[in-house]
């Protein structure tokens, strides 16, 4: 509790202690049973009174304080004495209670945030200084700790580690770090000693960019958010204007109508007027929505991104990197007259000295030491493939129309992906099939947005018909797009948005770095495996920091349940508000159901929002 | 333009923020005025040489509405 919270609340226990008292005392004199009422009640409000003669003086006459102001002292007027006091002291506990729930809920939504890190040891004359990581500079040395958190990003020059990446990117598995290894800031140093050179400014480290975004995505309102607001606008004026035709009108017209008994009904009217329940409790839930992302290592650049995700309809995905792991394995080796070891030993050997992606993987796959020794002679032939002297034999290795320059008959390969023949003394020895490979987390990610109700999901690629033809087949795409470039999956994209319905969205999933353009063209653009990529972060409206793609159907659940927890509390928000409208218009609700209608309604509007935190990890 | 971030402090609800928010809206030399009640943040952007005029103001328009609010710079 903040002090002026504990202020309140002597406050509001001496005006209670007051009430109380009279009550027990049973005081016949009337007057002086007013008097502990009238003091209960200054003691209680008289801050409310102060703020709402100022306001008069500002022409602010819908202020909370002044309607409250205005009831309590129409129900003195008409004598009703304790309910009076009664009132203002309901609503100050429920005040309290309110700024008690806000605060609270402030702070475990930055707790979930809790990735500034507070200090860097930096070597400073040959000595380790204690400093804000915003005072250190580029190039200087930091030293970093077992447990504690890396302030700011660098490359390690000194010392190996495991580090924990949760607060970043929401994985739990630990990261093998040593030297010359990129490190980022808000990670938790798990074991070794750390020296780090530092390559950026605080202000421009990961944590920092995380940060301002995620504290900014309340700014970009959503429709339910502007809808409160223009709610709240003319809602109270009507309320009030109602209130004072209520306590005018019936007397007048009515025989018999005490006029008493309608001012009363009307100051309830005031009570009530108050559209904050709603006014709180809504961007409240998107930012419980946000922060809730974001412990689990997804971004949310707004609250209207969030709001847009709960009505996912087609989900278009770029294929490497983002469905695939972007990365070529040799995936299948058809071996004739030689074992499967053999050809691929063969072919390392002969594609020893070339860089090319696919000579890589090759290597990779054979993944032992190569004696160069053995290798004499090697020729690389332009856009064909390689050929060499391995050990006395002559190795041909490349694609079909190399073989066919060598006039070597192949057996022609039916597997999908990139297809490497070799041939052995100008005989044929087999194929090395080599492809991307299919992340295991897509089969799941596939799963999850059929779960929650996405319509299609589409694949776009700028790679060959048959190889994306397999994996959309694997797994189970609604259709496939190959052979792209960059520019016909804008129009692609553009075309698919015409195909949707008029409130679905259409989410593109990318990698960021090439399909800017499109990322920024679709309702929802994704950008995966964001850790590091300005590109990224800076194009994307949410941003996944793993690069696993069932993240995507993680926002889009929380998303659900933060838009179902919004129409809760408006729907309730409202309900209650005008069924105790109603109700007190003929007289049947109190003054205290009003204020229930007001306080009460708030915060239990806010303990719903702060429902969506609770959501887990692995939902 | 630059942006500046200021910490908010007594605000009561989040009615009044946003009421707040609008008023400052008005205020011709800064765009994108925008009042967290949550974050209990002020943020605005505006031309570096007049930042100083736009705070002044922006303090005037808080002396009407809302006299018991006071910023920050963070």
């Amino acid at each position: 509790m903040t002090k002026k919270m504990n202020k309140q609340l002597i406050k509001i226990l001496i005006s209670l202690f007051l009430v109380i008292l009279s009550t027990i005392l049973k005081l016949d004199h009337s007057i002086i049973n007013n008097i502990f009422y009238i003091v209960a009640y200054i003691i209680v409000g008289y801050d409310i009174v102060i703020k709402a003669m100022k306001n008069i003086g500002r022409g602010k006459v819908f202020d909370e304080n002044f309607l409250m102001t205005i009831a309590t002292i129409g129900a003195f007027c008409i004598g009703e004495f304790p309910e009076a006091v009664a009132v203002m002291l309901f609503y100050q506990v429920g005040e309290l209670f309110q700024s008690y729930a806000v605060d609270k809920s402030r702070k475990s939504i930055s707790s979930l945030m809790d990735i500034r890190p507070d200090y860097a040891n930096v070597y400073r004359k040959e000595e380790i200084e204690r400093v804000d990581p915003d005072e250190v500079n580029i190039g200087e040395i930091i030293l970093v700790k077992p447990g504690e958190k890396i302030p700011l990003d660098g490359i390690v020059i000194e010392g190996a580690s495991m580090l924990n990446t949760q607060a970043l990117t929401g994985e739990s598995v630990p990261r093998r770090v040593r030297e010359s290894n990129e490190v980022l800031n808000g990670c938790i140093n798990n074991d070794g000693i750390l020296k780090i050179k530092v390559t950026k400014k605080f202000e421009e480290s990961t944590v920092a960019k995380i940060l301002d975004l995620v504290e900014n995505a309340s700014s970009r309102k959503s429709k339910s958010e502007n809808f409160i607001s223009k709610f709240a606008k003319y809602y109270t004026p009507i309320v009030v204007i109602i209130a004072v035709f209520l306590a005018i009108l019936p007397p007048l017209i009515i025989k018999d109508a005490s006029f008493n008994d309608w001012l009363y009904r009307a100051l309830s009217f005031l009570v009530v007027s108050c559209p904050c329940a709603l006014v709180i409790s809504i961007p409240l839930s998107f930012f419980g929505g946000i922060g809730a992302s974001s412990k689990i290592g997804i971004l949310i650049k707004g609250s209207n991104y969030l709001e847009a995700l709960a009505h996912t309809e087609l989900v278009v995905c770029d294929k490497t990197g983002t469905l695939t792991e972007g990365v070529f394995q040799v995936q299948k080796i058809e071996s004739i007259g030689y074992s499967d070891e053999e050809l691929l030993r063969y072919a390392s050997y002969a594609e020893n000295f070339s860089n090319h992606p696919i000579s890589l993987s090759i290597k990779k796959a054979y993944g032992k030491e190569i004696n160069e020794k053995l290798v004499t002679k090697t020729k690389e032939i332009s856009g064909k493939g390689i050929f060499a002297r391995v050990d006395k034999k002559e190795i041909l290795v490349g694609n079909k129309k190399l073989m066919r320059e060598y006039k070597i008959e192949v057996k022609e390969s039916k597997e999908a992906g990139t297809i490497v023949y070799v041939a052995i003394d100008n005989k044929f020895a087999g194929t090395i099939i080599i492809s991307d490979k299919i992340k295991e987390d897509s089969f799941k990610a596939m799963k999850e947005f059929r779960k929650n109700h996405v319509e299609r999901v589409i694949m776009l690629t700028g790679d060959l018909d048959d190889i994306s033809k397999n994996i959309a087949q694997k797994l189970k795409l609604d259709s496939y797009y190959a052979e792209l470039l960059p520019q016909d999956k804008v129009e692609k994209v553009e075309k698919l948005m015409n195909q949707k319905s008029d409130r679905g969205k259409l989410l593109f999933i990318g990698d960021g770095i090439n399909d800017a353009p499109v990322l920024a063209i679709a309702d929802i653009g994704v950008a995966m495996g964001g850790v590091g990529s300005d590109a990224a972060i800076e194009a994307a409206d949410v941003v996944i920091m793993t690069d696993e793609p069932s993240k995507v159907s993680s926002a889009i659940k929380i998303s659900k349940k933060t838009m179902r927890i919004v129409r809760e509390n408006i729907l309730f928000a409202i309900l209650v508000k005008v069924a105790i409208l109603i109700l007190s218009a003929f007289g049947i609700a109190s003054m205290w159901a009003a204020v229930f209608a007001d306080v009460g309604v708030s915060v239990i509007a806010i303990l719903n929002a702060l429902r969506i935190l609770r959501i887990k990890n692995n939902q | 333009m630059k942006k500046y971030k200021f910490k908010i402090e007594g605000l009561d609800c989040a009615n009044c923020a946003n009421e707040l928010e609008s008023a400052l809206q008005k205020i011709e030399q800064i765009e994108n005025v925008s009042i967290s009640f949550i974050m209990q943040k002020l943020s605005f952007e505006c031309q570096e040489e007049n930042k100083e005029t736009a705070l002044k103001e922006i303090r005037k328009v808080i002396k009407k509405e809302e006299p018991d609010v006071t910023i920050e710079e963070v």
